[in-house]
């Protein structure tokens, strides 16, 4: 299967990247935390690649995924994929001139949940981040504005991590404590 | 002493002119929605105004937030079809196509010519009930209650003609993994032909009513302008891309069912406002009657559904005369498709642009995940700098025209 792309990435940047496939059509590169900026940089720029378009932001929970499996989602050069931690941040990358796509993976582990930020190369990683923050908890460094977008500032958890439930309640927001509205001169 | 008339009034301007200097010129802060009467879409604005030009805005969304994505992650493969209506509600059928096309891309399922050219009849429908849509409630939301009317009219033309292909006028679950719920019915392509022929004629109307009305035109010109280089990096694709002037569409440049059998204009704008934008839908609706007639010209004969038994259902006569078929059945039915374990990514151009889905399975049966990739989430990203520094009243055109939907963004 042609991988143009990825033997691009290899070549500019081995260092960046730890592991690659080409799955159902689609370029996969998983790449390491800290050459994200340099790597998506790169991928912006490069007059062969020309990703002028973040098309999706969003991460995974593989808590619950069967780690035999987790080859065929995430491949690695060394070591076996069945180890690899819980999460993993997905970015969707679009060329419209080269008409090409590439997808990103980087993965994370659940204690130090960390990526930076792209919003300095992509105006949707604004929107795109802060979701995956609201929804899986994942911290965007260098994030201008890491607010909830979906659920409300007041909600506790991250609801598509595996482990939150699929039903339940939870106030919209905490309920007030009435004896401070009777202590108070306003309200009365 | 007494003053002349004269001296008075100038005492009397000189003690105005002190007065208005004490007024404190405060920013006020006030809120626009979730529910406000000028807005189709369940959003907040809480603007900070100078006067009446807006200074800082925060939108919120998440009102219509339904959880689908925790909900897909449920049930099986199939089960998630209905939430899929849900999404964008307007053009419930794209985004069946899309969910489906996803599954398949994953699956390595290639579906049959007929069941591809009525998928795109479907899109084509649907994206004209959306651009209708659009542009009536626009029109509505500016003061003209009559092409509103109109465009409803078209609308209400468009939806039994989808409620007599799927049985429902918004929930439609239209299409199946490896085909489709069912074949087109008997004289189906006269009933389009007189639904489009009517459309035709009430998008005349409603062409010479707003097109070149004054106060529409005042109102849409030369605001909500958005530059190429913006709409590119915040990921607006559809009608806000291409009223920039980005030749993109991804029926012409990245082509999925038979798009690239038909022919077609991809519509383009060149100054990015509010006004481009409601051309090109216009535009696009012509584009899209016309590939709705291509497509019945050119729509090949054959099944619907592919014949293996592991994608689709079997046929009843099979199901009740034959242990195999009854069997398959069974299977399907109660352990769900049993889509190879991997992801993809695979997307179509909806109503309002890219609607994509990235999905994630672990062949048991059941998605791991699902993402849906909407094209208003990131439209709204960009809407405040679209906001900021115009009139108040300006956000009404533009928001109209980005064309918000909540169930797509809030999901």
């Amino acid at each position: 299967m042609s991988q143009p792309l990825i033997d691009l990435l290899r070549k500019a940047k081995p260092q960046a990247i730890q592991g690659s496939h080409v799955t159902a059509g689609d370029q996969v590169v998983v790449v390491v935390r800290e050459h994200l900026l340099d790597l998506a940089t790169f991928l912006r720029d490069d007059p062969r690649a020309r990703f002028d378009v973040l098309i999706d932001v969003t991460a995974v929970d593989y808590s619950e995924f069967d780690p035999a499996l987790r080859h065929a989602v995430t491949p690695q050069d060394k070591g076996d994929p069945a180890n690899l931690p819980r999460f993993e941040v997905v970015y969707h990358l679009l060329s419209m001139p080269l008409r090409h796509r590439i997808r990103l993976k980087v993965v994370l582990t659940e204690e130090d949940l960390h990526v930076p930020s792209l919003t300095s190369l992509w105006i949707s990683a604004n929107w795109g981040e802060r979701e995956a923050w609201d929804m899986f908890g994942v911290k965007f460094d260098g994030h201008p504005d890491l607010r909830r977008v979906l659920m409300y500032e007041e909600f506790v958890g991250h609801p598509l991590r595996k482990d939150f439930p699929q039903r339940g309640y939870q106030p919209l927001v905490p309920m007030p404590n009435l004896a401070d509205y009777a202590d108070n001169e306003t309200y009365r | 002493m007494t003053m002349t008339a004269s001296q008075k009034l100038t005492q009397i301007r000189a003690e105005l002119r002190t007065e208005e200097a004490e007024i404190v010129q405060d920013k006020m802060i006030i809120n626009m929605g979730p529910s406000h009467p000028a807005t189709h879409g369940t959003v907040k604005f809480v603007l900070t105004l100078d006067g009446e030009t807006v200074d800082d805005v925060d939108i919120t969304i998440g009102y219509l937030h339904r959880g689908f994505e925790k909900m897909a992650e449920a049930g099986t493969w199939q089960q998630v079809l209905p939430y899929t209506d849900r999404l964008n509600y307007v053009s419930p059928l794209i985004n069946n196509v899309g969910y489906v096309g996803a599954v398949e891309k994953l699956w390595g399922v290639e579906i049959t010519p007929r069941a591809k050219y009525i998928r795109m009849l479907i899109s084509e429908l649907s994206r004209m009930t959306d651009h209708l849509t659009s542009i009536a409630a626009g029109a509505l939301e500016l003061g003209g209650f009559t092409p509103f009317l109109y465009g409803v009219e078209a609308r209400e033309a468009l939806f039994p003609l989808v409620e007599e292909l799927t049985g429902a006028r918004l929930t439609t679950s239209y299409t199946r993994i490896g085909g489709l719920a069912k074949d087109l019915p008997d004289g189906y392509e006269a009933h389009m032909e007189t639904a489009l022929a009517h459309v035709d004629q009430l998008m005349v109307k409603v062409d010479k009513l707003l097109t070149k009305n004054r106060i529409f035109y005042d109102r849409m010109m030369h605001t909500g302008v958005l530059s190429q280089e913006d709409a590119i990096s915040s990921g607006c694709t559809g009608v806000m891309l291409r009223c920039t002037g980005v030749d993109w569409d991804l029926r012409k440049h990245q082509p999925y069912l038979a798009y690239n059998e038909l022919d077609f204009d991809v519509i383009v704008g060149s100054r990015g406002d509010n006004y481009d934008r409601y051309l090109c839908r216009l535009e696009e609706l012509g584009q899209s009657i016309k590939m709705i007639r291509q497509i019945f010209k050119q729509m090949p004969g054959g099944p619907i559904n592919v014949g293996d038994w592991r994608v689709c259902l079997p046929p009843k006569d099979a199901v009740y005369n034959s242990i195999e078929g009854m069997i398959a059945h069974f299977k399907l039915v109660t352990e769900g498709h049993q889509v190879p374990p991997g992801e993809t990514y695979f997307a179509v151009e909806g109503g309002n642009g890219e609607v994509g889905f990235h999905i994630v399975s672990q062949g048991n049966g059941r998605p791991y995940r699902v993402k849906v990739r909407p094209p208003c989430f990131y439209a709204m990203g960009i809407l405040k700098k679209l906001i900021v520094g115009h009139m108040l009243a300006d956000i009404v055109p533009t928001f109209d025209t980005l064309n918000m939907i909540g169930g797509e963004v809030d999901r």
